[in-house]
């Protein structure tokens, strides 16, 4: 099948490759770049675990074709941590708060926690029931990854850990 | 730091050990998208291999015309029947002693049943190709009831077996039929029944559903013709079961086979059997020389591999008027779909559908089990429980109820009065187990006395009286569950697979610099293994668990072991750690003396060192020891340290809890809320308290999408009625209700730490909290039993059936 060139940006750095028209954007990420850390867990839009961040948006990887993304500044799981290896406070949040188990959800429950605090630096607990409810998990019952997230946003605000972790 | 100086409890604390509510080490790399799972890998040459399935339940298959898949380009194979019969890989074993179509041949059984194997340069090609092979169908009437699987008129589905009077598990009365299994006292039973002053008789259905892991069921196959040697990655829980069995099918040594288990993004069940894609991935790997890959879809997943539950319980109870049970008759049909593809251990067709009998004191039971045939995917695996433990409890908690609202008292105070008391432990019970330990009365009445179980009640009377009066349209249940579950297979004695006995296993090696490497037999799917196994060793043998790497799943390096699943990990392969370290230990102490230079009798264990008796301020760290162990052990003992412990467990072990749910029902609307949902678990030793609540909270949401929503249903011609994640019920964050954890702890007498498991409790436990809270709501209203799932549109037809519906 016929290839078009497509420019992007993924994780701050320039992309420039050939695709498929049909290639979808996760199988894009995941096998011509690399970034295995976006998951694939249903057909049909439905779990989250291929949610990245796009233009300021959180997409279901799954449900774009690579093309669609011309042009566009991606962030996936692995554009998270620091160059210098620091944890972002939300991957951090996930490890003090127990909030993943087999960990595949987890790349894209952080991926949409990470927009959601964009948009809600301190969300309540129905708001980030609520945002999160576009990704499943099928290991933690989601208590936890609440937590994780309050923990989040209140290490970016600069608030003490320990009331966020109460 | 000063080895000296430091004070106990600063010691301990390093350590991290049993009980301490240590931060995960696998969430290093799966924060940050560095897990490796199997569609994560990468190999030169690789292949992509996808099926054409059929879309019939039931029908015969006239011809298959692979020809114009075989043209498109990039399509190096497609392989059907005929291709893998003369490798006599067009069937294969399965682990209930049945055997099932790799590939379907003559005839197509379920729909979404794999015909074709297309193998192609990358996954779009090959599923392009899927679409365009050819079959030709003749439809056939398609068995969907099971209750209608034995009559005269059924379809026969098995033709290959259909003159087979005796299957493995004993005589077949119909063509249809699987087995018939049957535990306890026929005769006592028969007589407690004819001498009851109540009983009780109700058809108590487990609909079918999935285990439904996130990333659903894959593999890749590497043959190197050079070596002979067959590699394969996959989503297996049991990876060690895989490479025996794949041994036995394909004929190449076991030696030269490499089965590895990366990374698995959950498994529940789902993962433990062994599937067509796999078989057809080395098959096609073989063929082509190339890795070949397979990753089912999600909806392949939720249609063609392993279903759980479609158990049909007709439960019976005997009583006195008093409320005291006097027997318990139990027949379950089990539908088991096209093939018997259970993942119980082999001796056991129904599992231990015999704990049955749950925590109560029943002086005499009887259960028969009969499994059939029908156009169903095949499965029938443990979702989230011990072997059918799930629908035991379920069976039993429902019936209790029921007894409870035909005795006119409360659920809570009869199974009070019935429980098996505390000095009655161990337990015999009437099916045939031997309980370890428990104490149900004391875990029972902690539960109400936190819920403050009499207010509630007080509360839902008023409302009930609010109802009548047209008040309100709103009602309450309170769902009341006690559950024993029996885990840890096995006793190698009585649980085997295909003859493979059920121990599990622990190697464990200290370098000389003290940092230790542990490998295992089990496999973690999200249980948290490389975090607490580290645990135990710090605990045995004094080392900090963050110098303990744990590996698990790569047949070549990790013992023998039969994998995770049945909550067996803890009760087996945590107790092999316990005892290879105890092995160690010994070991230790003889250095320790020699370091010490006196006798080993002399010298006491003390967290991370050996002291000598009476003088704490002379000493060993495990640390020096080490070192001493490679580089100057003591004179006849030889260097090195580290020990290998396969460990047949003496007897299972058996948690057990009490869950209470409190649920508001809007009847105008069918919605149930649940307000607060209460969960005691009793796992014995908790050895990571923050896992133990995590697992918890996992297991009542898989228990919460079972009651209130999930199943896989046919329609009457073997139509799957949605097979994805449009219909199939996954609860988001916002349907999920908030847990409430709380334990006690009764350590398991038998074994090495005391600690029980605790990964399936929930699920076994919850599932009848949220049914008998709708049963419950609904019960004033005349209701004895509301069959699951309870999605709001049957609790509005159950309402309205009721007449509650204005």
């Amino acid at each position: 099948m016929a290839k078009t060139a497509i420019a992007l940006t993924v994780n701050g750095e320039a992309v420039e490759a050939l695709v498929e028209p049909r290639t979808l954007l996760v199988h894009f990420l995941r096998e011509q770049l690399n970034l295995t850390g976006t998951h694939i867990g249903c057909d049909t839009s439905h779990c989250g675990a291929c949610t990245v961040d796009l233009d300021g948006r959180s997409v279901k990887s799954c449900t774009l074709f690579a093309i669609q993304a011309e042009g566009a500044e991606i962030r996936t799981i692995e554009g998270m941590a620091g160059a210098d290896g620091t944890l972002h406070p939300l991957q951090e949040g996930f490890r003090e708060m127990h909030g993943l188990q087999c960990g595949f959800c987890t790349p894209g429950m952080i991926m949409r926690a990470y927009r959601l605090l964009q948009e809600n630096p301190r969300p309540t607990e129905d708001e980030i029931r609520t945002g999160m409810a576009g990704n499943l998990c099928r290991c933690t019952g989601y208590q936890n990854i609440v937590r994780a997230i309050q923990f989040a946003a209140a290490k970016i605000a600069g608030e003490s850990l320990q009331e966020a972790a109460e | 730091m000063n080895e000296i100086s430091e004070t106990r409890e600063a010691r301990e604390a390093r350590l991290q050990g049993l009980g301490c509510k240590r931060k995960r080490v696998e969430d290093i790399r799966f924060t940050q998208g560095k897990g490796s799972y199997v569609d994560d890998l990468k190999l030169p040459g690789m292949l992509f291999g996808d099926f054409h399935r059929s879309p019939y339940g039931h029908a015969r298959v006239k011809s298959i015309d692979t020809s114009r898949a075989k043209a498109v380009p990039g399509v190096l194979a497609v392989l059907t029947a005929a291709d893998l019969k003369p490798l006599k890989l067009d069937w294969m074993p399965t682990l209930a002693g049945d055997v099932q179509a790799v590939l379907a041949g003559d005839k197509v059984l379920f729909q979404g049943q794999e015909i074709a194997f297309i193998v192609a340069t990358d996954r779009y090609t090959a599923a392009d190709a899927a679409d365009l092979v050819e079959v030709e169908y003749e439809e056939l009437p398609a068995l969907v009831d099971p209750f209608k699987a034995m009559t005269p008129e059924a379809p026969i589905l098995r033709e290959d077996i259909k003159d087979k009077t005796e299957g493995a598990h004993g005589k077949r009365k119909h063509p249809n039929h699987i087995f018939t299994w049957e535990v306890g006292d026929r005769e006592a039973t028969d007589l407690a029944f004819r001498d009851a002053e109540v009983t009780i008789k109700e058809l108590i259905s487990y609909q079918r559903v999935h285990p439904c892991p996130l990333e659903t069921c894959q593999s890749v196959a590497a043959f190197d013709k050079i070596k002979g040697e067959l590699t394969v990655w996959g989503t297996f829980q049991a990876p060690h079961v895989v490479r025996t069995v794949a041994a036995i099918l394909s004929g190449i040594p076991e030696h030269k086979i490499h089965v590895i288990a990366p990374d698995i993004g959950g498994g529940f069940g789902n993962k433990v059997g062994v599937y067509p894609g796999y078989v057809c991935a080395i098959v096609a790997s073989i063929v082509t020389g190339r890795p070949v890959k397979w990753v089912e879809d999600r909806i392949e997943n939720l249609s063609a591999t392993a279903f759980a539950r479609d158990y049909h319980m007709t439960a019976e109870i005997a009583a006195t008027k008093a409320g005291k049970v006097t027997g318990l008759r139990v027949h379950v049909l089990a539908d088991h779909g096209a093939f018997d593809a259970c993942a119980d251990p082999s001796k056991w067709p129904a599992g231990f559908f015999n704990i049955v009998t749950g925590s109560y004191d029943f002086p005499t039971a009887h259960v028969t089990v009969d499994g059939v045939y029908t156009n169903k995917a095949p499965g029938g695996v443990a979702y989230r429980c011990s072997f059918r433990v799930t629908e035991a409890a379920y069976c039993i908690e429902r019936a209790m109820d029921i007894l409870a609202r035909k005795l006119g008292l409360d659920p809570a105070e009869l199974r009070m009065r019935n429980f098996i008391r505390r000095e009655q432990f161990p337990y015999h019970s009437a099916l045939g187990w031997e309980y370890d330990s428990g104490d149900y009365h004391a875990a029972m009445q902690k539960a109400l006395d936190t819920v403050g179980y009499q207010a509630l009640r007080a509360e839902q009377k008023a409302k009930q009286e609010a109802f009548k009066r047209g008040e309100t349209r709103e009602v309450m249940g309170i769902g009341v569950s006690f559950f024993t579950e029996i885990v840890g297979a096995g006793p190698s004695k009585n649980c085997d697979i295909l003859g493979i006995a059920m121990f599990d296993s622990a190697e464990i090696r200290i370098h000389p610099t003290g940092a230790v490497i542990a490998r295992m037999g089990t496999k973690s799917q999200g249980q948290s293994h490389e975090t607490t196994y580290a645990q135990i060793i710090a605990s045995e043998i004094g080392i900090p668990a963050d110098d303990v790497m744990v590996e698990e799943g790569n047949t070549d390096t990790a013992p023998y072991g039969l994998g995770t699943y049945g909550s067996r990990s803890t009760p087996t392969a945590a107790a092999a750690t316990a005892m290879a370290c105890r092995k160690i230990r010994a070991k230790a102490q003889m250095i320790a003396a020699h370091l010490l230079e006196v006798h080993h009798d002399d010298v006491e264990f003390d967290i991370d060192r050996f002291r000598v008796k009476g003088m704490p301020e002379r000493f060993k760290t495990m640390k020096d020891i080490a070192w001493t162990a490679y580089n100057a052990p003591p004179p006849g003992l030889e260097p090195g340290l580290e020990a290998v412990s396969y460990y047949d467990p003496p007897n299972m072990t058996y948690p057990f809890g009490a869950y209470i749910c409190v649920m508001d029902i809007d009847l105008d609307t069918g919605v149930a809320k649940v307000r607060r949902f209460y969960a005691l678990d009793d796992c014995g030793t908790r050895i990571n308290p923050m896992i133990i609540e995590g697992q918890v909270h996992g297991g009542l949401t898989e228990a919460f999408a079972i009651a209130m929503g999930q199943e896989i249903a046919y329609d009457e011609i073997g139509n799957v009625k949605g097979a994805s994640f449009m219909d199939f019920f996954l609860p988001t964050a916002v349907e999920t209700p908030r847990w409430e954890t709380d334990f006690t702890v009764t350590p398991s007498p038998h074994h090495p730490i005391g600690a029980k498991g605790v990964g399936e409790s929930p699920n076994v436990g919850g599932v009848p909290a949220f049914s008998n809270a709708v049963n419950d709501a609904l019960a004033f209203l005349g209701a004895t039993h509301i069959q699951m799932p309870h999605d709001a549109w049957r609790i509005w037809k159950a309402a309205e059936a009721l007449g509650a519906q204005g």
